[in-house]
């Protein structure tokens, strides 16, 4: 029954195991695929409109020469028509290949690696250390728990001016390194330190989220498992490394996707840390949010290019990241 | 001052329960921790508990100094700890206009993008319709636009439609992630649902629209709360869109308005603290309300099938 509908529509059969009982209605979904389509209508026009429209305008925009002077603009009365010219694919052989290009994009780019590679590396091992601790019981466990939420908690722009404000030249920390004799670095301006501030505020402020996510997966893993492997003599390590790790798979996976993305994309942190101040320590994001909107004339055109290589770039990572979980027999369900 | 941040611990409920079972009385039991390794547990969650909630207590005592530069000699606040800075924010800023706009724009983009998510939600939970990978592929692909996709064709659209400096505009935008957003959250918690409930619906005559709106749609608040939640905290805290499209100071939302102090008022840090303070109490306190649906609405959708 179930074998014939799949052949009858020719496709979806290894989506989703038919299970028994399930066919009759399978089938009657079928035959009104209309309901389906009724009730996905209201997304699909907002997409459309919302989404689809506006980046088929911006793709657009990456093949001209627009910039805020040559926009249609309206200055007191006066409405002057758009004078940008199409110009192809110029703009992306520019930010890609063309003069100084090394500096505008590839070093961003790596940064923007680095970044995205050492904030999700620490939020993981620093949220599953955490994680781990507060699974045991331990007396007061709840109320570690409620503390160390908090960076989550409250919005980042507002924790984000707290570590600007110890992060000054003679905020906080550098008194405490001070007063231990330890250098004091310019967080704020010195670009190596800007970059390990950076880090550190996003590390802060994304750690919560993991160490929760993680909790819920540890507390799924059935007890019974450790209890086995106790039996059969497995060590503490052997226990976390067979058990514990392959339980938290697919929350792993989940959140760890989640994290590359958020990160990759992170805005807030490093232009509220910094505003225009730091040209080194801006990642892809905020460096075409800066030619867009930070500087004058605003180039429109180059910064609607950086953002179709960014949101390439997470496309293909994405593309990817699920062609490994699924050789690996993992699903993102995704 | 700290009480303001730590909720009293009598929240406790939700331990997991088969683990914990006494079965062997005698020994250590499983999950028990030995003395030492309580010891050094305690230690770092302490230490790790210190640094969460350092920025915070430290924004808070800051808030509390009355000069603009106190926070390079925080020593001198202890003698002269006042409450002005509130008194000022709330009194002669547009403290309470930034706080209407944020909960205009926050308010419209969760209504709107609850409503318009949950039949989509309920329809890519149970149905199988042609086009189905193809949809969720794209809902998965809106989650990960950069803010930097959108901004500029955004803004060139809202301009030509005068939009730019209103409420609507900005709420516009932020639908364009809100709702393939919601729509993926609730899909993960109409799949709890068991599906023989739509089975009943459907014996007793019930179209799939009907069982929605009848059957589903009561049993699934928790999971419209969680989405409404997460919409509301993503615009509530949204920064580049809400610099860029904002225009008139009394517009800001209050994560543009907080800006506000450093870049126009010549660095008030002082009031900026007692601001920052201002607007993380209640968010943070209503967070705490419900931040046990939060992780997992958002990764029911990930791990479930």
């Amino acid at each position: 029954m179930t074998v014939a509908i799949d052949r009858a529509t020719g496709k979806r059969s290894g989506e989703r195991p038919p299970r028994a009982g399930r066919a009759g209605r399978l089938k009657h979904a079928y035959q009104k695929y209309w309901y389906a389509f009724a009730m996905i209508v209201p997304v699909v026009v907002v997409l459309g409109v919302l989404v689809l429209y506006p980046l088929a305008y911006g793709f657009y925009l990456t093949l001209t020469d627009a910039n805020s002077l040559n926009s249609a603009r309206t200055i007191g009365v006066n409405e002057i028509e758009a004078t940008y010219k199409f110009i192809g694919l110029d703009n992306y052989a520019d930010i890609l290949w063309g003069e100084t290009s090394y500096d505008r994009f590839w070093s961003h780019f790596i940064w923007t690696i680095v970044w995205t590679a050492a904030c999700v590396g620490l939020h993981y091992t620093i949220g599953l250390g955490l994680a781990l601790l507060l699974n045991q019981k331990l007396r007061g466990r709840t109320f570690y728990r409620l503390i160390l939420i908090l960076p989550w908690a409250v919005p980042t722009f507002v924790t984000v001016f707290g570590w600007r404000f110890m992060l000054a030249d003679a905020g906080i920390i550098n008194s405490g390194l001070e007063s231990l004799g330890l250098p004091t670095p310019l967080w704020l301006e010195d670009t190596f330190w800007q970059r390990f501030a950076a880090i550190m505020v996003n590390t802060w402020c994304g750690v919560p989220f993991m160490m929760v996510s993680l909790l819920g997966g540890l507390q799924s893993i059935d007890g019974t498992l450790y209890e086995a492997a106790e039996m059969d003599g497995a060590t503490a390590w052997q226990r976390f490394r067979h058990v514990t790790l392959p339980g938290l798979r697919s929350v792993s996976s989940t959140v760890v996707l989640l994290g590359i993305i958020w990160t990759f994309n992170q805005f807030a942190v490093i232009f509220l840390l910094f505003g225009n101040t730091a040209p080194e320590a801006q990642i892809l994001v905020t460096w075409a949010y800066q030619l867009g909107f930070g500087q004058q004339p605003r180039d429109f055109a180059q910064s609607a290019a950086y953002g179709m290589l960014l949101l390439a770039i997470l496309i293909v990572f994405t593309s990817f990241y699920r062609r490994w979980l699924n050789r690996n027999e993992q699903q993102l369900a995704i | 001052m700290s009480t303001l941040d730590t909720p009293p611990p009598a929240v406790v409920t939700g331990k997991p329960a088969g683990r914990t079972t006494p079965r062997r009385p005698e020994t250590r039991r499983r999950g028990e921790v030995s003395r030492g390794g309580a010891l050094g547990s305690h230690g770092i969650l302490i230490v790790a508990s210190v640094i969460a909630l350092f920025p915070v207590a430290w924004l808070v005592f800051l808030s509390l100094g009355p000069d603009k530069d106190d926070y390079l000699r925080p020593g001198g606040i202890w003698g002269k700890m006042t409450l002005d800075n509130y008194a000022f924010v709330l009194q002669e800023t547009n403290f309470f206009d930034w706080l209407k706009s944020s909960l205009i724009v926050s308010l419209g983009t969760t209504v709107i993008g609850v409503l318009v998510a949950a039949t989509t939600g309920y329809a890519v939970s149970r149905m199988r319709f042609p086009g189905y990978k193809k949809f969720m592929w794209v809902l998965l692909v809106t989650q990960m636009f950069p803010v930097a996709v959108l901004m500029v064709p955004m803004y060139q659209i809202l301009s030509d439609l005068q939009l730019i400096d209103t409420y609507f505009g900005l709420i516009l935008v932020y639908c364009s992630t809100a709702v393939p957003y919601c729509a993926w959250l609730m899909k993960g918690y109409f799949d709890t649902i068991p599906f023989e409930i739509d089975e009943a619906g459907r014996v007793d005559g019930l179209s799939p629209f009907g069982t929605f709106v009848r059957l589903i749609l009561p049993l699934a608040k928790p999971g419209l709360a969680v989405a409404a939640f997460y919409s509301f905290i993503t615009a509530f805290g949204e920064v580049a869109f809400a610099t860029t499209f904002m225009l008139d100071d009394e517009k800001y939302t209050l994560a543009v308005g907080l800006q506000s102090f450093v870049s126009e008022h010549d660095s008030q840090r002082h009031l900026m603290a007692a601001t920052a303070v201002l607007i993380a109490i209640p968010v943070s306190a209503f967070f705490y309300l419900v931040q046990k649906n939060l992780v997992a609405g958002l990764t029911a959708g990930g791990t479930k099938g």
